[in-house]
């Protein structure tokens, strides 16, 4: 029987977290452990879910749970896994939540080296697009034409010039057993990634966007359907790759408007015509080769 | 487990840990004061289809009888339950 709400267990094994009202990051990570149960042991580098989490005396986990060096997610999943195995310790899930930048630019390295050791983890990766924590500034996940602190919109410069760094197929050319993207938009399909990897042995991957309403610029209330909208415009692609084969999630019948879908956060509201077409253009070829290289799975998603 | 409010805030040296953090599912505060509006259910009109229940950012929203409550301790008010509500069975009220 599939996830969904009503067969979802009913444990809040995140409960009382100091995220800002809307948060996605704090949606994946809550809807993630309540998938892994209260064996998961979390690891949490520097980022808004440590800082949230984790306001002494509170433990807001009801699960083991850590926080690391920035840098070091995957190494200190690595260690948990094989110190519980030394103890002899089997049914549990090491689990990494780092964000972005705690991903892709700072914890590259050791998120690399687990997955070529083939360690048994695994880490997930709350995308918000920047570094948001310490008040927005560019990650390597920052899409083309954000504004943030570090990539501010001026006269000359319009925000954000490098496109966003494609960590899923990084990743994936590693050859590791699992890798998913999913959204915190449509859930299900998210849950049932979890579940998944959570039962194959080896690394794990699942990078999930979580819209962050502070760093985005959107009412708090729209958090949930910003996040539906980055997918079904075709900006972000829900897919899987497994066996050394990609499969799409998801494609949806018809791209909605992308100029609608920018034009509802304050970090691209700079962005003038010609940005936009650069941003369909980068869209299109993205799909041309997805198209090519990604078989179909027919999924239905509520 | 769910992380619970504890009775008893340390405050005395003796009783602080030397770890870094309490037990897990220590809270020793709310998150009640943040909100500026709440979400207010409309048993009538909620159908049970547990959407808020699975899209609350806190997991303040939880089944109970065949519908849903929400924990006003820890709501922050952010609307998402509101907005993804088919039936429309939540309403955002000003807090007084």
């Amino acid at each position: 029987m599939s996830l969904n709400a009503a067969t979802l267990d009913r444990d809040e094994p995140f409960y009382g977290h100091k995220a800002c009202a809307g948060c996605g990051g704090s949606l994946a990570v809550r809807i993630a452990l309540k998938v892994l149960g209260e064996r998961a042991v979390a690891v949490l580098p520097a980022g808004c879910m440590s800082a949230v989490g984790f306001n002494f005396p509170q433990l807001c986990f009801g699960c083991n749970a850590i926080i690391s060096t920035f840098a070091g997610t995957a190494s200190m999943l690595t260690g948990i896994a094989a110190g519980l195995r030394a103890q002899g310790i089997t049914d549990f899930q090491a689990v990494g939540f780092a964000g972005d930048g705690g991903t892709a630019d700072i914890g590259i390295q050791a998120l690399s080296g687990a997955i070529d050791r083939n360690d048994d983890i695994l880490y997930i990766c709350y995308d918000n697009e920047a570094y948001m924590n310490t008040g927005i500034q560019k990650s390597s996940l920052t899409p083309f034409g954000a504004r943030t602190t570090t990539t501010p919109a001026g006269k000359n410069v319009r925000g954000n010039l490098r496109p966003k760094k494609n960590m899923f197929e990084i990743v994936a050319a590693h050859g590791i057993p699992y890798a998913a993207t999913a959204s915190i938009g449509y859930l299900p399909d998210f849950m049932r990634k979890v579940e998944h990897a959570s039962k194959i042995r080896g690394t794990k991957y699942i990078h999930v966007i979580a819209p962050c309403p502070t760093g985005w610029g959107i009412p708090t209330d729209e958090t949930v359907s910003i996040a539906k909208e980055v997918v079904d415009c075709g900006l972000w692609v829900l897919a899987e790759y497994e066996n050394g084969n990609f499969t799409l999630s998801y494609r949806p019948k018809e791209f909605s408007d992308v100029r609608s879908y920018l034009k509802k956060q304050s970090r691209f509201s700079h962005l003038r015509d010609g940005d936009v077409e650069t941003i369909i253009r980068s869209r299109d070829a993205k799909w041309e080769a997805i198209r090519k290289n990604f078989t179909n799975r027919q999924e239905v998603l509520s | 487990m769910k992380p619970y409010l504890r009775a008893h805030v340390p405050t005395a040296l003796s009783e602080i840990p030397d770890a870094t953090a309490y037990e897990a599912g220590y809270l020793v505060t709310k998150n009640a004061g943040w909100r500026s509006v709440r979400p207010v259910i409309d048993t009538a009109r909620c159908v049970g289809c547990l959407q808020c229940y699975l899209y609350c950012p806190d997991g303040v929203i939880f089944p109970k009888d065949g519908k849903v409550a929400v924990d006003y301790d820890f709501c922050k008010g952010c609307g998402i339950c509101s907005k993804i509500c088919r039936p429309g069975a939540i309403g955002m009220e000003a807090e007084k």
